[in-house]
């Protein structure tokens, strides 16, 4: 069967017509895309008014940030420093935990034999798979059973539980360690820790690097597990606090915002500081961070 | 006779070399348990036991009596049980629809009509508001939405959105969900079929080009089917996790001062029995229905779709 020849004019209005397409649907994407994100970065260079009636993405000036600052600092006597600080206490203390833990258990999955392996991999990967969120609820239950509701231990250690953690060190040692290395070792007097510590270890920088990353970033931004575990606005972490935050917000809570200085310039600026951790390390490991997502699961 | 006296010794020996192998590979299994130890702790403690633990919650009454399946039916006869999941149904459908179409038909545009720097370029922006997922992204959102500070106010005034609290009616909300779930998760889906689309050899596309077929026909006939598998795990993991949706719904009620209902999804549903109603274990049983769902869509990937490996090598 011969392919019909398409005349060559035709041809080139149809690849005009495919590039016009496209320049269209990537611009229309680019701007909703970047447009909020924009936004969001100057916001708190303009006061409440200047938000309203000024041009979107105009900039204020220094000083009204300085003011907007000044502000949030102030609100309930730096609560915001608390909430940042404790964000960084859940997300580093279980970033901490998840890879004392996970790295070992990787490497085991990936390299040594034992009964109840391949159960340990399937149960691994059915966890991970599943939305992080469906154990939320049956784990506040668990806490409250223990009467764990309130310690830091019942953020932190529910959050250092890292399936995905497990699975990326295992892929990677999977894929990447051969076995005769190991046995290598093991002949020439090695026991199983030093062949872990002196080998394994050290070859697995780039995965313990990618761990840290998604762990820390999915922990930082959990809003779940600590807005039902934690009663006391003293243990917010930032992203609990932002929704405190909100409420007295007088753009969207006109009553109870009522005498505060938080206006949408301040809410804004809360926002700018509880993602800049993230957003720091996203500009910082995108290439890391792109083949960390499609390491998720083996290419065919 | 030789066939048995050759026969024989081979089997014992046979014995012998299985008995010493399973010794030695119990001996390397013990290492192999130390070092999954903490990590199993960590799974039974939250992974299985709370799982466990909510089974035996929807299967007794707060005094601990055993009440069959009592509790799930209490909670189907809920009035607005229904309506919170047919809430995130129309959510999930206009979702997946949203996500599945876009992001293949992106991914195709920036491997095939875009120079590889803007394409990287791309890509990269279109993943950035990922950083924000969560509250920031809601938060962002509100702004965006509401017609007196956001950058596209002219246009929600052109559709007839005055106020805030026009923007956010309740028949509004599914939309609403599904524009911030796009914004942050569309630009990692992107990547992740941009990758697929590249692992498609180059001589396969060529060869097509040669037979006579358009950019879109080997889109259609060729690129798209050689990514289905992908397509369906990026389909199954939407629709698992849209299932979930509680952190948006709940900050839009802070926003919108109450007026959005406090039980729009399911888990703000099992949320409300668990903190409002102090019942435990009607929370529980809501809570399993939506475990199953996310148990059922994750099985279906491990078992199914081939992409995960359980067996080195």
């Amino acid at each position: 069967m011969t392919p019909p020849r398409v005349p060559p004019r035709s041809e080139a209005t149809s690849r005009f017509v495919s590039a016009a397409v496209a320049a269209v649907i990537l611009t229309a994407l680019l701007i909703f895309f970047v447009l909020p994100a924009g936004w969001l970065l100057l916001a708190p260079s303009k006061t409440a008014g200047q938000l309203v009636q000024d041009f979107p993405l105009s900039f204020g000036s220094f000083h009204q940030i300085g003011a907007a600052w000044r502000h949030l600092a102030s609100y309930q006597d730096g609560a915001l420093f608390r909430w940042l600080g404790n964000s960084a206490i859940y997300s580093l203390g279980s970033l901490v935990l998840t890879l004392l833990v996970s790295v070992p258990a990787g490497y085991a999955l990936a390299l040594s034999e034992f009964r109840g392996r391949r159960l340990l991999l399937t149960v691994t990967l059915v966890v991970m798979i599943m939305p992080s969120a469906t154990l939320v609820l049956p784990i506040f239950l668990e806490l409250n059973l223990f009467g764990l509701i309130g310690s830091v231990w019942s953020i932190i250690l529910p959050f250092s539980f890292y399936p995905f953690g497990v699975y990326l060190v295992y892929i990677y040692f999977a894929t990447t360690l051969p076995r005769d290395l190991l046995s290598a070792a093991r002949i020439d007097g090695c026991g199983e820790w030093q062949v872990f510590r002196r080998i394994a270890l050290p070859l697995a920088r780039p995965v313990i690097g990618l761990v840290a990353f998604f762990s820390f970033v999915g922990n930082w931004n959990n809003f779940f597990l600590p807005y039902l575990v934690l009663p006391n606005s003293e243990q917010f972490p930032i992203q609990v606090g932002l929704n405190q935050l909100l409420s007295s917000t007088p753009s969207f809570n006109p009553v109870a915002g009522a005498g505060l200085d938080i206006t949408s310039s301040e809410l804004s600026l809360a926002i700018v500081l509880a993602i800049l951790p993230v957003l720091v390390l996203f500009l910082f490991s995108q290439r890391a961070l792109v083949s960390g997502m499609l390491a998720g699961s083996t290419k065919e | 006779m030789t066939t048995v006296e050759a026969g024989r010794p081979p089997a014992l020996a046979d014995a012998e070399l299985v008995r010493r192998r399973v010794r030695s590979r119990r001996r390397a299994g013990r290492p192999g348990y130390l070092f999954v130890a903490g990590y199993t702790v960590l799974l039974l403690a939250f992974g299985v036991f709370p799982t466990l633990y909510a089974v035996y919650l929807a299967v007794t009454n707060d005094r601990g009596q055993f009440t069959g399946l009592n509790q799930f039916v209490k909670v189907l006869r809920d009035y607005r049980f229904v309506p919170s999941f047919v809430d995130i149904g129309l959510y999930l459908v206009m979702w997946l629809v949203l996500v599945v179409v876009l992001t293949v038909l992106v991914a195709v545009l920036l491997r095939g009509l875009v120079r590889p720097g803007l394409s990287t370029v791309l890509r990269f922006l279109f993943y950035i508001p990922g950083a924000l997922a969560g509250v920031a992204s809601v938060l962002v959102w509100l702004f965006m939405l509401n017609p007196t500070v956001s950058p596209v106010g002219p246009l929600l005034r052109a559709f007839g959105f005055d106020t805030f609290s026009q923007v956010i009616a309740p028949a509004d909300l599914p939309v609403i969900f599904v524009l911030i779930a796009f914004w942050t998760g569309a630009g990692g889906w992107i990547v992740v079929t941009y990758g697929a689309l590249n692992n498609i050899p180059d001589e396969v596309l060529e060869a097509a080009r040669v037979d006579g077929a358009g950019r879109w026909q080997s889109a259609w006939h060729i690129q798209i089917p050689m990514i289905r598998k992908w397509i369906a795990y990026m389909a199954i993991l939407a629709f698992a996790g849209g299932t979930q949706l509680f952190v948006e719904p709940q900050l839009m009620r802070t926003a919108s001062l109450g007026r959005v209902d406090p039980t729009w999804s399911p888990n703000q549903l099992a949320y409300v029995y668990a903190f409002q109603n102090g019942d435990f274990n009607g929370a529980a049983a809501i809570s399993l229905f939506l475990l199953v769902l996310g148990l059922l869509c994750a099985g279906v990937l491990v078992t199914r779709s081939g992409l995960f490996k359980t067996e080195e090598r």
